[in-house]
């Protein structure tokens, strides 16, 4: 009898534990669910019709074609066999199991400032997925770049290893923002000068840069003349992060996936702490706009077209004085993307059009229609310059050369 | 007088005209689909009743699930279209539903039907394939999924009317080459295997000389039973 009593109470005790356990797991799970959103590794890990992922989405850069690889728990063909070490060498140390070396495509160059902790989350997560036998599709390099012995030269002058290591002058709201910014956010690899040798340098870190093969500029999050946003408000930017559109601007391009794919999905106190790092890091100070590359007489002519062009096709949505209906028509007047050095962006919305990304937040947006078919290279031009240089704005002319040329960029 | 027509032309001095007085608050574009899909007038037209471009479809009036079948797949790359592609990229599926449930819903008048510069040979050819198909090359007569009246069956069979020969010819070319796939199987791209370049301009040249009926809207589902299953249209 007293035994009966106490394999019972044993059998309710280990139950407590395993249903703990079971718990705890998920927990874990959820957290590895949410911090692969914050590193987006959906975007690259899955092709446009393919299964989540299972890799294979190529990505052109200009040494030839990588795809990526099956990061499902497969044990022949994704990670199934992986331990949780092998997993963080290659978030942490960008290196295979065996030691090998993981082209700089796959951003372990932020990675590497992941916890341990939450790197293991995030493994928690993608064994907890289902197995996809899928696999990897080789990498289509022209010689010599196929060579993985290349890819050291590239670490020696650009990777730097290791955590994240916070700044105790600051708060832990700013070391919580610089630590997704820096880490999972990846947002150097867009937002820096790509160099010929597809590397960042550090004191280059967030300066901008055009993006190579796709054609975007992706604006510099320090310097107030691009993206960087030192006097917007805080809820602008949380705004802009959470749901692609706000009262000062709205994102397209890449930076329309990074909200549909990574940020939309951020919980207010990690969008907030991201808001609070970016406003730091913007430089005081704002930089004398470069002077005209266009003769004057060619560019007072370029300006009165534009806001021919402006008015008929323009004002309806982005107002006679560029002041927008915002946040779903945003305000050219006062917009720092459209007065940046490089004009590649406002070119391209007007020939490309386009939608910010639907979103929790602004599920149903409004769009930009395409001007490719209807405007000529000098029309395309005119418009830009008009924009770019009333309202006070103070961005430069653009030539019809440089309209034409986008006409060809890649649109996905 | 020229800039007016440029502005018509285009399609946004109108559609502000067409928005239904209240839905506007100040500061705000108006809260209704038409606004927002503005990006795609230029292309479809204001009712999505087609363009001066030939290979630029009509979508007004078309099933809404056949509608929502090709934003799926430009979505996706099933379909490739790259200035759409890239449009509808990261829009969310219930959102592409709307447009297609806004598209479906307009009535602009179908378009006069064209005088054909195709001989009457051509003609009949074309005619012959789309009423009765030709059972000796496995081609089943267009009628037979597209509907008697040509009008199409709901939710994902379109009507065949108020195309032009151009796109007709293109959309079967490219399901020919693989470019344009539907969900499996795939009638359309089986259909269209079994087509000579010569059946396409049969077809699509008179297709385009038929008269608009009276009801251009699509039949009710299950009105008629499809020659064999379709993967897009659910039984
Ligand atoms: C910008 C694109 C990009 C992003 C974002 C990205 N990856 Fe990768 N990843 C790649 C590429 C490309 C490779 C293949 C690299 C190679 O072959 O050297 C790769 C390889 C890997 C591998 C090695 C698997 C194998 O067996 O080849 C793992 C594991 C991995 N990524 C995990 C992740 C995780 C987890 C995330 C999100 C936190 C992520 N990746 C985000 C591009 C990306
Ligand atoms: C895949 C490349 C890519 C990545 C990764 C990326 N961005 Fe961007 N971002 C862009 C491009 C291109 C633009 C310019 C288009 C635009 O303004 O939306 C941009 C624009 C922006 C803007 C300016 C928007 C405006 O209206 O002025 C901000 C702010 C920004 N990004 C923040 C971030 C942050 C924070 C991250 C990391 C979480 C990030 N980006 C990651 C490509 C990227
Ligand atoms: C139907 C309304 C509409 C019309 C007409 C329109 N736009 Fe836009 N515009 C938008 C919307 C909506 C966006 C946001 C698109 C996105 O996020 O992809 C936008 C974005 C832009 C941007 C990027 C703004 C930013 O924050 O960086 C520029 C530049 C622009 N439009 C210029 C123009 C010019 C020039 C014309 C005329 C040739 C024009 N637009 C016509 C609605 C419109
Ligand atoms: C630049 C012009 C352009 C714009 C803008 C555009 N489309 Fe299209 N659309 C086309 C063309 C061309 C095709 C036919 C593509 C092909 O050959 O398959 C098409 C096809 C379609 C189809 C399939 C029609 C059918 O009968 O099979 C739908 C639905 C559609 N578009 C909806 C939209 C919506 C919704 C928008 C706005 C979000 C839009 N389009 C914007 C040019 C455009
Ligand atoms: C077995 C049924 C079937 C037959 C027979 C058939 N179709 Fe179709 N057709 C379909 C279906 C289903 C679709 C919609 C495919 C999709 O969702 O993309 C379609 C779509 C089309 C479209 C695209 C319409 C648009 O707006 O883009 C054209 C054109 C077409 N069919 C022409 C024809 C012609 C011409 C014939 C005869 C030679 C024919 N079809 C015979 C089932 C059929």
């Amino acid at each position: 009898m007293r035994s009966a009593w106490l394999t019972l109470l044993l059998f309710l005790a280990s139950t407590g534990t395993v249903a703990q356990a079971q718990d705890n797991r998920t927990v874990v799970v959820t957290r590895g669910e949410y911090l692969a959103r914050a590193g987006d590794c959906i975007a690259c890990h899955t092709a446009p019709d393919g299964q989540i992922f299972t890799g294979g989405r190529a990505m052109p850069t200009p040494f030839g074609t990588l795809y990526t690889s099956n990061i499902t728990p497969d044990p022949e063909t994704g990670i199934g066999r992986w331990s949780p070490d092998d997993f963080y060498k290659t978030m942490h140390s960008g290196r295979f199991p065996d030691g090998g070396l993981i082209y700089p495509a796959m951003p372990f160059g932020s990675y590497t400032k992941v916890t341990r902790a939450d790197s293991d989350a995030i493994f928690a997560y993608l064994r907890s997925i289902p197995p996809v036998n899928q696999k990897n599709r080789p990498h289509d390099l022209r010689f010599p770049y196929g060579n993985r012995s290349l890819i050291l030269g590239w670490r020696t002058l650009f990777f730097s290893e290791g955590e994240y290591k916070s700044d105790p002058s600051k708060s832990a709201e700013w070391n919580r923002g610089s630590y997704l910014v820096e880490g999972l956010g990846h947002c150097g690899m867009c937002h820096s000068p790509i160099n010929a040798l597809g590397g960042t340098p550090q004191s280059e870190a967030f300066k901008g840069g055009l993006i190579p093969m796709q054609n975007w500029y992706a604006p510099s999050l320090t310097s107030n003349r691009e993206a960087g946003l030192g006097d917007w408000s805080i809820k602008d930017i949380t705004d802009l992060l959470q749901t692609g559109v706000s009262a000062r601007g709205v994102v397209y391009g890449p930076m329309a996936e990074v909200v549909h794919n990574s940020l939309q999905y951020l919980n207010d106190e990690d969008t907030k702490a991201m808001a609070v790092y970016l406003k730091s890091i913007a430089e005081s100070g704002t930089r004398v706009p470069s002077s005209s590359a266009l003769p004057t007489t060619e560019s007072s002519l370029l300006t009165s077209l534009g806001k021919t062009v402006y008015d008929a096709r323009c004002a309806s949505c982005h107002g006679a004085q560029g002041e927008g209906k915002p946040p779903h028509w945003p305000p050219l007047a006062n917009n720092q993307s459209i007065e940046m050095e490089s004009a590649v962006n406002p070119i391209r919305m007007v020939l490309n059009g386009g939608y910010p990304p639907g979103t929790e937040g602004n599920p149903r947006p409004y769009g930009m229609p395409p001007f490719a078919g209807l405007l000529s290279d000098n029309e395309v031009a005119a418009v830009v310059t008009y924009i770019r240089t009333t309202w006070g704005n103070r961005g430069t002319p653009v030539s019809a050369r440089e309209a034409n040329e986008l006409r060809s960029a890649p649109l996905n | 007088m020229s800039l007016r027509i440029a502005i018509a032309g285009l399609g946004i001095g109108l559609s502000v005209q067409v928005f239904p007085v209240g839905a506007q608050t100040p500061g705000q574009p108006p809260d209704t689909m038409a606004a927002r899909v503005e990006a795609c007038t230029p292309c479809h037209g204001n009712q999505g009743e087609g363009t001066s471009d030939v290979y630029f479809p009509r979508l007004a009036g078309k099933p809404a699930g056949y509608l929502y079948n090709q934003l799926l797949a430009f979505e996706n790359g099933r379909r490739k279209y790259p200035p759409m592609n890239y449009l509808l990229e990261y829009l969310g599926d219930p959102y592409l539903q709307e447009m297609a449930d806004y598209f479906a819903s307009q009535h602009p008048p179908l378009p006069a039907p064209v005088p054909s510069d195709v001989s009457q040979d051509v003609l009949r050819h074309g005619e012959a394939l789309v009423t009765r198909g030709d059972a000796s090359r496995q081609i089943p007569a267009c009628a037979s999924c597209h509907g008697p009246t040509l009008t199409g069956m709901e939710p994902a069979i379109p009507g065949l009317l108020g195309l032009r020969p151009n796109y007709v010819s293109a959309q079967l070319g490219a399901w020919r080459y693989g470019t344009r796939t539907a969900k499996a199987p795939d009638c359309m791209q089986i259909v269209a295997g079994h087509l000579t370049e010569a059946d396409v301009t049969a077809v699509a040249a008179f297709l385009a000389t038929r008269p608009a009926p009276e009801n251009a809207a699509p039949v009710p589902k299950g009105t008629y039973i499809l020659p064999f299953f379709c993967g897009s249209q659910p039984n």
